[in-house]
């Protein structure tokens, strides 16, 4: 790349002191990234709309009065929300870093690695949700309301799932060949990713369980 | 019970064992088809060995160069083209003998007219189209590549993996009967538990995540990559609509793989999203499909509004006119094709004022394609017009093009659609904007851009045969199909017994076989071009007196694209320079150049891809699980694997570009009289006229 930052139309990220070129890599694969996750928010919001037009299909089976224990539901939120922040202090750690410092490798993993505990937190409560759910009579196949329910909340759990399973593949990354350009690019990648299903939990947990609740 | 090795497969899965076993008419021409897989499979392997071009194959599959990709997605969709226009001509056929019973069995025609329309939209027209923006649009925007090389080669994997799936399909067990919209709960696994179903889901499924990302691979290069000066009032208006068609791509498709996900659901875990019963809802499945399929027209024209925008600037020799105001009606298009997917169920029982409002939207689009033709019609005008096979095409299109928009017009009144909807009339009207608009945009784009991505320039004859073929089979071939709806000839209909639907039938499947005749002398086009390379070269790479910065670059263009990124100060940045005799004036400086090297990553993924479908499609779990886990493994290895990077040095592109730079300085270029013959070697010398 040719390009320097006073010819560049976009001044590109800010990820450390100095980090030369790497700012205005940081943009377009950042910027690409959110492009990405915006047709990702289009298909959590195709899996809202059928949720929202199928609430009065019970089919005879049981409704949410009958399935939801809002306390697990309010830990998963706490899990979720505590491992945004978590996410946000590794996210902060990249910035932290000074010229005359060591980078602050150990840092980072700690914050990367309780991110991922909050995270299977999260995701243990979930399944067991599921599970008590399916022994209420509310599996999927039920009815038309369980099948959206499931695949909607589901959806949103396939993509916790596969943050963590990132999450650990960046931590491997960086503990085999350090906080280099690439692993810094992909904590960024990862890290809007992450608050991306926050905010997508925020909905669920308004629209699906308060909303079937209230 | 599925076997737990072999799923549901057994051998009388295989069409060509059914032949064998039931020889009837309908399993000879489904046997000759799927006989041409592995026939062909031998013969490509044969001849790969034979002119030892394993290795150049292994390089252009792990290429990620976007001028590689482009190609080999267009070579894609000619494959494919062939066994959407067979399918095509056979139902025609089919239809004008369909008096009391043609010979087709009604199995036989549904699954022809699911697979033809499954095919042309996904593996033809989107492909080409694809194909065309890999091509033109980091070339145009002066870039060296695309934002994410790798991520394109994904894209392309994907296609091809469902692109596998629709045509192993037609060796393997059966594709589905429902149309190519797949809807339940005719497609669920009550009434169809067959493959056919599984096999359209995952084909387009696939394929729709890989254009989803094409999507997003453009919307960034377009933002990002732009070279110094191409503002976004500065850009061709062909990257203007690619990009359109990218935020289309990036939208409209999640609607798709969600509607995808929510039928494999219902059909593999018994879940109620679109049953009839248990509180299933298909009206949900219909919403979601068109409101995928709806922008998904606009994707396939949009591209082809800017192929003709380029065209009737270029071989007008003029500024395209109300530059501007194409672009506005370009964005205008985008956003109102989001506001009208319910027009396609008019009659499915909404309110009145619902329909009204769907169809008051839809009459508005009207508008700013209405604006656009006029700005072609006003390009044109005065202009020093050169009638190329492109710009038969053009005129093509915009007479029948026109034609298949009204009629829309006609469609989109709801009181009128209750007449006509689910006849031929809505088969005509569909066919009537999606050939002359996108296949001919298509054909046109082809001549005009193959000498950028071959280095020589097809030949013209042909090509000039080979587009009054396709405008006068269209013609034949669809019009009729007005009146047969009017007359109330419904589609998709395997026989019929109203005499009077005879000879118009007769009339358009005479037309078929002239389109089979187009798509033959187009494949003759190319072999005689090829055979005849030498003579049509064009090294220069400025053919047609081009306008916009593709041109600007020796043909075919090299790996790098620009051996010094050009600097734009208006449109028509090269007709500028031209005129100013800047344009191939020596450069100073080189720089070392980096390109990301080829990589085997999209080509494994698009394997393990290639296996999660097929293992799902005939419930062969082991080989799913295993390909899935593929797919997981190779993203992780690969995240290990820093791209890397090939470093041309500048000595290398100093030779290359100062021979090309003397070559053009030196030559004496050919007016636009000689555009056609021997004497173009891709040096234009524009005519003396004043440029309006």
């Amino acid at each position: 790349m040719s390009t320097t930052t006073e010819e560049s139309l976009h001044p590109g990220l800010n990820l450390g002191e100095e980090h030369g070129e790497d700012h205005l890599e940081a943009e377009t694969s950042v910027f690409g990234f959110w492009v990405f996750m915006m047709s990702d928010l289009v298909t959590f919001g195709m899996f809202f709309a059928v949720f929202a037009s199928s609430t009065t299909a019970l089919a005879g089976g049981p409704g949410p009065k009958e399935l939801f224990d809002l306390g697990s539901v309010a830990w998963q939120t706490a899990f979720l929300l505590l491992s945004s922040l978590t996410s946000g202090m590794a996210v902060l750690c990249l910035k932290q870093e000074h010229a005359d410092r060591v980078f602050p490798r150990k840092q980072l993993v700690f914050w990367l690695l309780l991110t991922v505990l909050l995270g299977c937190g999260f995701l243990y409560r979930e399944v067991s949700d599921f599970i008590d759910m399916a022994a209420k009579g509310g599996p999927p196949t039920r009815s038309g309301y369980l099948s959206s329910l499931w695949s909607l909340v589901g959806l949103h759990g396939v993509h916790v799932t596969s943050g963590i399973l990132w999450c650990l593949v960046i931590v491997a990354g960086i503990l085999a060949q350090g906080v280099n350009q690439a692993w810094k690019l992909t904590i960024l990648r990862w890290a809007v990713f992450w608050h991306f299903l926050d905010i997508v939990w925020i909905a669920i947990f308004s629209f699906v369980f308060l909303g079937g609740l209230l | 019970m599925v076997d737990p090795i072999f799923g549901k497969l057994t051998w009388d899965s295989v069409i060509l064992v059914q032949e064998v076993e039931d020889p009837n008419l309908n399993t000879f021409i489904t046997s000759g088809a799927a006989g041409m897989i592995p026939v062909g499979a031998v013969l490509i392997v044969v001849l790969l060995t034979w002119l030892k071009w394993w290795k150049p194959f292994f390089g252009w599959i792990t290429s990620v160069d976007h001028k590689k990709i482009g190609i080999m997605y267009i070579l894609f969709a000619v494959i494919m083209l062939f066994r959407g226009v067979v399918e095509g001509t056979l139902m025609r056929v089919h239809q004008a003998t369909a008096l009391n019973g043609g010979f087709l069995s009604s199995d036989h025609f549904n699954q022809l007219f699911t697979t033809h329309g499954t095919n042309m939209i996904f593996f033809v027209a989107m492909p080409f189209l694809i194909g065309l923006i890999n091509i033109a649009v980091p070339l145009q925007i002066g870039a060296r590549d695309v934002a994410f090389p790798r991520l394109n080669q994904i894209s392309l994997g994907l296609t091809g993996a469902g692109g596998f799936l629709i045509t192993i399909s037609l060796l393997i067990g059966e594709f589905a009967t429902g149309g190519w919209t797949g809807y339940p709960s005719y497609n669920g696994s009550l009434v169809n538990p067959g493959v056919g179903p599984d096999y359209w889901i995952l084909s387009i499924g696939l394929s729709g995540i890989g254009s989803t990302l094409t999507g997003v691979n453009f919307a960034v290069t377009i933002y990002k990559m732009r070279t110094k000066g191409m503002e976004y009032m500065r850009m061709p208006l062909f990257t203007w609509t690619a990009l359109c068609t990218s935020i289309l791509l990036i939208l409209a498709m999640p609607p798709l793989t969600a509607c995808c996900v929510m039928l494999g659901l219902d059909r593999y875990l018994g879940f109620h999203f679109f049953t009839n019963d248990m509180g299933g809802n298909l009206m949900n499945f219909i919403n979601l499909f068109w409101m995928f399929g709806h922008p998904e027209v606009y994707i396939l024209i949009l591209p082809a509004f800017g192929v003709m925008s380029e065209i009737a600037s270029t071989f007008s020799a003029k500024r395209l006119y109300g530059y501007t105001g194409i672009v506005a009606a370009t964005m205008c298009i985008s956003v109102l094709s989001f506001m009208v997917w319910l027009h396609h169920f008019f009659t499915m029982g909404q309110s009145t004022t619902v329909n009204a409002a769907f169809g008051i939207a839809t009459l508005l689009i009207s508008i700013p394609t209405g604006v656009k033709v006029y700005d072609w019609l006003a390009t044109l005008w005065g202009g020093r017009i050169r009638f190329t096979t492109p710009m038969i095409y053009l005129s093509g299109f915009f007479i029948l093009f026109v034609m298949g928009g009204l009629s829309g017009v006609i469609l989109a009144n709801p009181t009128l659609d209750y007449q006509i909807h689910n006849s031929l009339f809505l088969v005509a009207h569909f066919h009537n904007v999606i050939l002359p608009g996108t296949l001919f945009g298509i054909l046109a784009a082809i001549h005009y851009w193959f000498p950028k991505m071959f280095g020589f320039r097809l030949l013209e004859n042909y090509g000039r045969a080979t587009a009054f073929c396709w405008i006068f089979g269209f013609c034949l071939t669809f019009l009729p199909l007005y009146p047969l709806g009017l007359m109330g000839m419904t589609r998709r209909t395997v026989d019929y017994s109203d005499p009077a639907y005879v000879p118009l039938m007769v009339i358009s499947g005479v037309g078929a076989l002239f389109l089979s005749l187009a798509f033959i002398l187009l494949l003759l086009t190319f072999w005689r071009s090829i055979v005849h390379r030498k003579k049509q070269q064009n090294p220069i790479g400025d053919p047609w007196d081009g306008r916009t910065l593709e041109w600007w670059t020796p043909s075919p263009a090299p790996e790098w694209n620009f051996a010094v990124l050009p600097e734009v100060d208006s449109r028509d940045a090269f007709t500028t320079a031209k005129q100013n005799g800047t344009a191939y004036q020596p450069i100073e400086k080189y720089e070392d150049i980096e390109m990301p090297a080829n990589t085997f990553y999209g080509v494994i993924l698009a394997v393990f891809v290639c296996g999660l479908g097929f293992g799902l499609v005939w419930y062969i779990w082991w080989m799913a699980i295993a390909s899935f886990l593929g797919c997981i493994v190779t993203m992780i290895v690969y995240a290990f694997i820093p791209s890397k990077e090939n470093i041309i040095p500048a000595e290398e592109v100093r030779r290359v570009d100062e021979a090309w730079r003397r070559e053009a300085r030196e030559g004496r270029g050919i007016t636009r009289d000689d555009e056609t013959t021997v004497a173009n070697k891709g040096l234009a010398r524009p005519d003396e006229l004043p440029a309006i």
